[in-house]
């Protein structure tokens, strides 16, 4: 029924307003349900962080077919409307829009980019439509504003940052001397103020002996690698991920730097199969959440073996993260809409319905469970290790896991996330908890 | 001045051995777009695609080798194939199915078609090789690090870096000059070159020599692809990166100028390691200034040369 209104007056969209489209889609909606639910995903689909991206999509493909062969979501079939983000965001807004006006989309997930997210957020506001932030870190999103539209169905750059760099205290205290080496982009140079802000909080008088920020998607680190192996720091942090991070660990192995320094990697997870044996063991390695494949103690380990075998079989490779952001945004969706359809008596909600079902929601991961705050943050639990070898993955998994509560390690509602990390103190440290087996 | 070059001559001399390095890749690049516009006139955004197919190519040889347990030199065996069959496959390809039919048609139009290229060689990219970094550095591991003095200290390089890649680019820079001054086919080139109507009146095939060119500048971009790959890990959007550098050195050394290339990639390398060092900052904007500082004073390009003979 929201089809038939949404392409006709897609059709007739000369004489109509994006007002009354926005009505005639509402009214439909409010009346039963629609005989699909079209969800409009954002995701890179081309350039470098196709990396993430194109998991990501595999992963939601493979997810709505099992949803839609148990009968969808309220009954109701899921399909998804993918979209690029590489175009830049300007075309992303274009898309978003459409994705609304024209297909009709129920919900949108938007997106990897920050950049992405920051444009998509205020969309969200003006269009009344839920948007689900399934994989962005920038903890601008909700310390700048309020978004009444928008959850964040994962965990965000403070905590992934915070958590590697607790880790590194606890186990490696005495380090004096780091260097910083991101791409330079939105998440490079904000990752940096970050850790930069809570290091001199917990640990002042570290010397930064190299901040270097070399061009995304750089494909030779020769020079920094050289630099770094004169500068001999304690410590390296790098928070560069996908052909970017590869390259600089591949070339860093083959020129001995991993014996001279430790290298904190809080984005490392995406990249292990690819390097397999090339990653050296002893390297705080991070995951932007708890979604470790070696999870010691995952909330249900009958679920995530049937997360990682749904991918495993299909692409014979292990999920990465972004798969597991995916999922997440996926399982927020059907706990949002089942409470809204209940708190309805089972009537499909509208937009305002379905928002208010997402604020305050706990939903399953594959690892464990999140809550969405009163802020539409979600509440991840972060989990760091070193990195070291087991006879059951090809590749470096973490030990000596230390689980972050998400609740530890995430800016109190209210506060804004450099300003919280510099209020922090040494003792603060002692709040981390011991390590878990695994 | 003379204080700071003495204090920090150390770094000065990693940042030269950087330098070198990268300037050899970013030549190997350069150099094929640079001989292919000289010849057929055409700026060809898809030049990045067939830098990273090369890469792609190599990769895909050398991981096929290793799994068949062939000793590691033949990761360098890999990439000449590579270079070899995109040069000998796509190049003639491209120019006989597109390149041909645009040749003398307005700037923006060529642009078009290339940049069409160029998207439709990226999405072949990923339906081939998908989107995970792909990466195998056989080449690198078989010749081993290099210890180099740094006061009481040593800082290995990889010997690959220190002399493969200088080595291929410098012989690559001799044996171009030789071929087109020195021998005949060489001298048709240029020919063609500086009037493609009179050699044609003189009997030249100029239409075999335009698909010969091309096809040798797409194995030239091959060859820097699959010289990168054993140090770099392949993945979507490769091909952009490079081209917008390869773009660079071209229009700083003047368009069709094949030493001009050389000294521009050189200027750049060194440019950007001592950036790397001393100013980071600056190491993403390092090529971008030398070609406008070049261009303000030489708006030719360092060696071009107004209605002269461009190869």
């Amino acid at each position: 029924m929201t089809e038939a209104v949404t392409r006709r007056a897609a059709l007739l969209g000369a004489g109509a307003t994006a007002g009354s489209l926005l009505l005639a889609g509402g009214g439909a909606q409010a009346q039963g349900k629609p005989s699909e639910l079209r969800v409009g995903i954002t995701t890179f689909l081309s350039g470098s962080a196709s990396v993430f991206g194109v998991p990501a999509k595999q992963m939601a493909e493979l997810l709505f077919e099992e949803i839609n062969k148990a009968g969808g979501i309220g009954g109701v079939p899921v399909r998804p409307f993918f979209v690029d983000e590489a175009p830049g965001t300007d075309h992303l807004v274009g898309e978003f829009r459409r994705l609304v006006q024209n297909e009709g989309v129920q919900i949108v997930f938007a997106s990897i980019s920050s950049g992405s997210c920051l444009a998509c957020t205020p969309l969200s506001d003006e269009m009344k439509k839920t948007t689900l932030l399934w994989d962005c870190g920038t903890q601008r999103i909700f310390e700048e504003a309020p978004h009444p539209y928008a959850f964040r169905t994962q965990g965000y750059g403070t905590p992934e940052v915070l958590a590697p760099l607790l880790y590194l205290l606890k186990h490696k205290p005495d380090f004096r001397t780091l260097a910083v080496i991101n791409q330079d982009y939105a998440w490079g140079r904000d990752s940096w103020e970050l850790w930069k802000a809570g290091m001199d909080a917990m640990k002042p008088g570290v010397r930064v002996v190299a901040e270097m920020f070399p061009r995304f998607g750089a494909t030779d680190y020769s020079t920094e690698v050289t630099r770094l192996l004169a500068a001999r720091p304690d410590v390296i942090l790098s928070t560069s991920w996908g052909g970017d991070l590869v390259t600089l660990l591949r070339q860093s192995a083959e020129r001995r730097l991993f014996e001279r320094s430790t290298f904190v990697l809080p984005i490392a997870e995406a990249s292990m199969q690819i390097l397999g044996r090339t990653m050296q063991p002893g390297h705080i390695i991070g995951a932007r959440g708890d979604h470790w494949n070696n999870h010691p103690s995952p909330k249900d380990p009958a679920r995530l073996k049937r997360f990682v075998d749904l991918y495993r079989s299909k692409y014979n490779e292990y999920p990465i993260y972004p798969c597991h952001h995916m999922a997440q945004a996926i399982s927020a969706m059907q706990a949002a809409y089942a409470k809204a359809i209940a708190a309805k008596g089972g009537g499909w909600p509208n937009d305002q319905e379905l928002a208010n079902a997402f604020r305050g929601l706990t939903f399953d991961s594959p690892t464990s469970s999140i809550t969405l705050r009163e802020d539409g943050q979600g509440l991840e639990d972060q989990i760091v290790g070193l990195s070291s070898f087991n006879q059951q993955y090809p590749f470096a998994v973490p030990k000596d896991m230390i689980l972050f509560p998400a609740a530890m390690v995430s800016t109190p509602v209210g506060q804004k996330s450099v300003d919280w990390l510099k209020s922090l103190k040494p003792d603060f440290l002692n709040q981390v908890p011991a390590p878990i087996a695994g | 001045m003379a204080t700071w070059l003495s204090e920090n001559s150390l770094l000065l001399g990693l940042a030269l051995l950087d330098g070198l390095a990268y300037a050899a890749l970013v030549f190997m690049v350069a150099v094929g777009l640079n001989l292919v516009f000289g010849v057929l006139r055409i700026v060809n955004v898809a030049h990045g695609s067939l830098f990273a197919i090369g890469a792609y190519t190599a990769a895909s040889i050398g991981l096929f080798f290793a799994s068949r347990g062939l000793p590691a030199w033949m990761g360098y065996v890999a990439l000449v194939l590579a270079a070899v069959a995109v040069g000998a496959v796509l190049g003639p390809l491209i120019e006989r199915l597109l390149l041909r039919r645009i040749y003398g048609h307005e700037d923006v139009l060529q642009l078009l078609v290339t940049f069409a290229l160029f998207m439709i060689l990226e999405d072949v990219q990923k339906l081939v090789w998908g989107v995970q970094p792909v990466s195998q550095d056989a080449p690198l591991r078989f010749l081993g690090t290099v210890d180099i003095p740094f006061g009481d200290d040593v800082i290995p390089f990889t010997a690959y870096q220190l002399f493969v890649l200088p080595g291929i680019a410098l012989a690559t820079l001799i044996a171009l000059a030789w071929f087109l001054r020195r021998t005949l086919t060489g001298r048709v080139i240029v020919a063609v070159t500086t009037d493609k109507e009179a050699a044609t009146a003189m009997g030249i095939d100029a239409a075999r020599i335009m698909l010969l060119t091309f096809s040798f500048g797409a194995g030239l971009a091959a060859l820097g692809g699959a010289l990168a790959s054993p140090t770099t890990a392949l993945v979507p959007g490769i091909g952009a990166q490079t081209i917008v550098l390869s773009f660079a050195v071209v229009a700083t050394a003047g368009l069709g100028q094949i030493e001009g290339a050389a000294l521009t990639a050189l200027m750049i390398g060194l440019g950007r390691s001592i950036a790397v060092y001393f100013a980071p900052e600056f190491e993403v904007v390092v090529p971008y200034l030398i070609m406008v500082a070049v261009l303000l004073v030489r708006p030719q390009g360092l060696f071009g040369v107004i209605e002269t003979r461009r190869v």
